[in-house]
């Protein structure tokens, strides 16, 4: 991973003189250098980390069923990966729907506080305080009202990522400059031509914020979903193997998740990348 | 340089215009009213370039958003082409010291977006900005955006976009006022050519005595708050202007003798 930004770095060095073929793999080698150098020391302490956890398990013999080490877990990652691949998909399943149904809903919402004081003064004050309510409290009555199968773990990440969405949606459009704001009203804009041209849009940098949250958030929402009641899903998964003392198993769904929270994390960079590119750095 | 002679018939009418603002923070209504204009009258007659030049804090702004018509007058009527504005919206071209370019739009969409808010189509004004982006030395910035772009930069988009809104009357508010002297003496350059090329109605708003000098047909002195019009200047001096120019520094002379008096009073 790391050898290859720094030899890509030297062609250019050599290429300089001959020009344009030489910049862009100058260009195309800056970010995957920047990369390398942001993800290098991390990866190393992990590294590092891994191999002292598989020394001490070793050394100190201490059994599977307590904590396995790296090794274990990487061999029932591979031996199992066609059940673990299958309860991961259940799982991802929730977290889109959830996800999906609680963007819409919470940009609505936002739109909603923004377009109408009454709405506002009455609305927002309640999702503030909605935030109190520990909602993973209510996930056994989530599994009452909506069954053990998908929907239960569908509200349970829908209402996990409800909050930082309005939250953050309502903010970015409240962030607008009034003198832009003003100037658009001068020009003769509507109050429609106002939220399209400038709020919504000044708005997106600070919703694609609150998504970044919501998606990390989404994964704990499905899983707790699973934990409370259900036939399937990574959660499921860990509770019926740490029930059975496979705990190699347990740790390989949690490598699972974090792996998930952590593409999902890239993913909605991407979208952010692709959608803003007025937002880029000037070097990228 | 031939200049298209400014016409008789009034553009813009003032009279009597008054404006107070309740008090911040307290809620007693009566009491502590800022009184921020007082009976201003004035006056432009089409394609003349007409300055409002007072001490910071006098109304200018308060003034200029009425005849934007962001919002109306206590007193007094604003008439433009003889119709009543009324907080009558989308009438005046208007741009202030901040450039207000929005971040998420190229250059040349951020020029159309006057022409965009009165449904023109596309394609037009694209052509139309780019035709006008290359007269102000923008023509290789069409497709960056504004972040890319210096203080000066900028703020010649915002003149683009003000000029592109195809209103008669322009209403600047000390557009050049957050620009370094230089970049503000080119601004005033691009100004001057786009007075002469388009001739347009302006009122401008400044408290740089020179840079009122330098453009203007008539100066408005206001006083300080609440403001009133304090002297009505024409400025009957050739053009282009140098600031060296005999006739400019004698105006200039002139108007900061007023000036001090005016601060004087207010600091008495």
């Amino acid at each position: 991973m790391k050898a290859a930004p720094v030899r890509e770095a030297r062609v250019p060095m050599g290429a300089r003189a001959t020009g344009t073929r030489g910049e862009a793999a100058r260009a195309w080698s800056a970010p995957a250098k920047r990369l390398a150098a942001q993800a290098g020391p991390p990866a190393l302490l992990l590294a590092a980390g891994a191999a002292a956890w598989e020394w001490a398990v070793r050394a100190f013999g201490v059994p599977f069923y307590i904590l396995p080490a790296p090794s274990r877990i990487f061999r029932v990652l591979v031996d199992d990966r066609g059940l673990l691949a299958g309860q991961a998909a259940v799982t991802l399943e929730e977290i889109f729907l959830g996800f999906a149904i609680a963007f819409v809903v919470g940009v609505g919402l936002a739109l909603l506080i923004c377009a109408s004081r009454v709405v506002e003064r009455a609305v927002y004050p309640l999702v503030i305080a909605s935030q109190t309510v520990p909602v993973f409290a209510i996930a056994p009555l989530l599994i009452v009202w909506f069954g053990y199968g998908l929907p239960s773990k569908v509200a349970m990440a829908a209402l996990i990522v409800f909050f930082p969405i309005v939250v953050n949606t309502v903010d970015g459009l409240r962030a607008a400059d009034p003198d832009a704001v003003n100037l658009l009203l001068i020009l003769g804009a509507s109050p429609a031509q106002v939220l399209w041209k400038i709020r919504a849009p000044g708005a997106l940098p600070f919703v694609f914020s609150g998504i970044r949250i919501a998606v990390a958030t989404s994964v704990i929402g499905a899983v707790i979903g699973e934990w409370v009641g259900a036939t399937q899903g990574l959660g499921f998964t860990m509770i019926h193997a740490n029930a059975q003392l496979h705990i190699d198993l347990v740790f390989a769904a949690i490598v699972y998740l974090s792996l998930m929270a952590v593409g999902l994390f890239l993913a909605v960079s991407g979208v952010e990348w692709v959608a803003l590119p007025w937002r880029r750095s000037a070097g990228a | 340089m031939r200049r298209r002679s400014a016409g008789m018939t009034p553009k813009l009418v003032i009279t009597d215009v008054s404006k107070r603002f309740p008090p911040l923070g307290t809620g007693r209504s009566g009491a502590g009213w800022l009184e921020v204009l007082r009976g201003v009258s004035l006056s432009a007659r089409d394609r003349e370039f007409v300055t409002l030049l007072g001490p910071s804090g006098c109304g200018k702004s308060t003034l200029c958003n009425i005849v934007a018509g962001l919002f109306p007058p206590d007193r007094g009527e604003v008439l433009l082409d003889g119709v009543p504005l009324a907080a009558s919206r989308g009438r005046v071209a208007y741009m202030q010291q901040k450039d207000l370019l929005l971040p998420w739009r190229r250059v040349i969409d951020n020029a159309t977006l006057g022409l965009e808010i009165q449904g023109a189509p596309r394609a037009a004004a694209r052509e139309e900005a780019r035709d006008l982006l290359r007269r102000f030395g923008l023509e290789r910035f069409d497709l960056a955006y504004p972040r890319a772009l210096s203080g000066g930069m900028r703020q010649r988009v915002a003149l683009v976009r003000t000029l592109l809104c195809r209103k008669e009357l322009l209403v600047l508010d000390e557009p050049f006022g957050a620009l370094d002297a230089m970049t503000r003496a080119a601004m005033q350059g691009y100004l001057r050519r786009l007075q002469e090329e388009f001739g347009r109605t302006i009122l401008f708003i400044t408290h740089d005595v020179e840079e009122a000098v330098l453009l203007s047909d008539r100066i408005y002195v206001m006083t300080a708050r609440p403001g009133r019009i304090r002297a009505e200047i024409p400025i009957p001096l050739p053009r282009p202007r140098q600031p060296t120019d005999g006739g400019v520094v004698q105006e200039k002379a002139r108007l900061l003798a007023l000036l001090h008096d005016e601060m004087a009073e207010a600091f008495r």
